[in-house]
């Protein structure tokens, strides 16, 4: 392995300390080999300094979170009723942001995805891999509170209507990508496999939102209700976007919180390889 | 060119030699297509309405029978090594393999797919149509399908991962092959549907053998 960085570099320290496995099994120097990609450019792509910058921050943006979900919901119950939706209007504080967040954390899945695979970076398989299942929770919740929602609005729990079925494609990719990536041993191909299939839905993603649109309108589906019949008015649209920012926040943290679970799992596995390769 | 077409004409005889081929996957889709009427009741009307939708859905079923095997094998006895360090690129043997594939599964496929509908209850004049889509579809799948069975090397359960891994894929496909021949039964323009399904295959022919040299290349390091 070609080091490109003076004796002093932090990034050699590191090397040393978690890159030392033994040479048979090169797959689980997990944390090791990143530090002489390229993208180490990006300050914080060294899991050292990922890890001494991340330490309090899950914390402080839980906190915070916490106080945009209390705020998002005093509005969202103090906003008035919608004219013809009623009480039921509230519903969307909680879905609309959700399936905002189905989306973004697909494309933070792929954005990983493609920095693991084409700079071999460890801590952007790590972050793919803590972003699956997030989103697909943040997508199910979509789905549920959709169906929720569509009871009182549309007369049934489901409508096969083009956006309900194009998130539920999604959730099926979210399905596809943890089952792929569960079911190979060897992490560090298992991280690869499931990197190529996460590009592969983003290039899909426009497709399937596209195509299923087509299907909609040939098929011409019983006249249903309409949600956007008059413009969002500001008292509707405050609450929504402080629960759209509260949902983001809630993510990071969860997203740094769950990074970091995997960063310490892969040391200790790569220390639990040393002790037992030493003994 | 040559090695190529060497390549090509070995897979195509291990596709439609070995292991029934082209008769399991014809015998698959016919089994489903007669759990239909079984299902849904033999009356004509029904049947007819959700008869050639039901017949293209079969179809991208019987797409991922043999997918298992597509690449499986030889990853086990080796010759994928061997492939790898030839003078072919992988994405080249990925390309043929997948066309090994449609010729060997799809065309069948696509014969079988016109008599299934019409049994189904779908008009004649549906057949032609019900055949060019279902080769011209069978290249997406089998492209398609040949990446998520490269991308399922090594894997516990192959199989099952396959069909999880590629089903939400072969949506698009699906939707147009489907919607081409429902446009025809209602007396709309089908070739709308027929040009998104022929944009989609080639889309597939030309990017999927890539990401299948990607995953191959992976599940070999």
């Amino acid at each position: 392995m070609s080091l490109r960085y003076g004796g002093g570099d932090p990034q050699r320290a590191e090397l040393t300390r978690d890159g030392e496995t033994p040479p048979e099994k090169p797959d689980l120097a997990a944390v090791g080999p990143l530090a002489v990609s390229p993208a180490s450019m990006f300050g914080l792509a060294n899991p050292q300094r990922f890890m001494s910058a991340t330490r309090r921050l899950p914390a402080a943006l839980g906190v915070l979170a916490a106080v945009l979900f209390a705020a998002g919901a005093w509005l969202s119950f103090t906003a008035p009723e919608d004219y013809q939706q009623g009480d039921t209007v509230r519903i969307m504080f909680v879905h609309v942001p959700a399936a905002w967040m189905s989306l973004a954390v697909y494309a933070a899945l792929g954005g990983t995805s493609f920095f693991s695979l084409v700079f071999r970076h460890a801590l952007a398989d790590a972050a793919a891999r803590a972003a699956a299942p997030i989103g697909a929770a943040f997508t199910a919740l979509a789905l549920a509170t959709g169906s929720l929602w569509g009871r009182p609005m549309w007369g049934t729990w489901w409508e096969w209507d083009a956006r309900l079925t194009s998130v539920l494609v999604l959730f099926l990719f979210y399905v596809g990508y943890m089952a792929l990536r569960a079911s190979i041993d060897d992490e560090q191909k298992a991280g690869r496999a499931a990197a190529v299939l996460a590009l592969a839905g983003l290039v899909n993603l426009p497709i399937v939102k596209f195509s299923v649109d087509w299907w909609n309108t040939l098929h011409q589906p019983a006249s249903v209700f309409r949600a956007d019949g008059p413009a969002m008015t500001a008292d509707l649209l405050t609450p929504l976007l402080v629960m759209g920012l509260a949902y983001t926040v809630f993510f990071t943290a969860l997203w740094i919180v769950s990074i970091r679970a995997e960063i310490n799992q892969r040391r200790a596995n790569a220390l639990a390889l040393r002790a037992a390769g030493g003994a | 060119m040559n090695a190529f077409l060497t390549l090509y004409r070995r897979e195509l005889a291990l596709a439609w030699g070995r292991g029934g081929g082209a008769l399991l996957a014809c015998g698959f889709y016919a089994g489903v297509a007669t759990l239909v009427p079984l299902a849904v009741g033999p009356d004509a009307e029904r049947l007819g309405a959700v008869g050639p939708g039901v017949a293209w859905m079969a179809l991208a079923l019987s797409a991922l029978l043999s997918l298992e095997r597509l690449y499986e094998r030889d990853f086990e006895d080796g010759t994928l090594d061997l492939l790898a360090l030839g003078p072919v690129p992988l994405a080249v043997v990925a390309l043929a393999k997948g066309l090994a594939q449609w010729t060997a599964g799809g065309l069948p496929l696509a014969v079988v797919a016109p008599v299934a509908a019409m049994v189904l209850g779908a008009p004649v004049t549906l057949a032609p149509l019900t055949f060019a889509a279902a080769l011209v579809g069978g290249l997406g799948f089998a492209m398609v399908g040949g990446m998520g069975a490269a991308l399922a090397l090594g894997a516990r359960r192959g199989g099952v991962l396959i069909a999880v891994v590629v089903l939400p894929l072969f949506c698009p496909p699906v939707i147009f092959g489907a919607g081409a021949i429902e446009a025809v039964a209602q007396g709309m323009d089908w070739t709308s549907g027929f040009a998104l399904l022929a944009a989609y295959s080639l889309g597939a022919l030309a990017l999927c053998p890539f990401a299948t040299a990607a995953a191959i290349r992976n599940a070999l390091s």
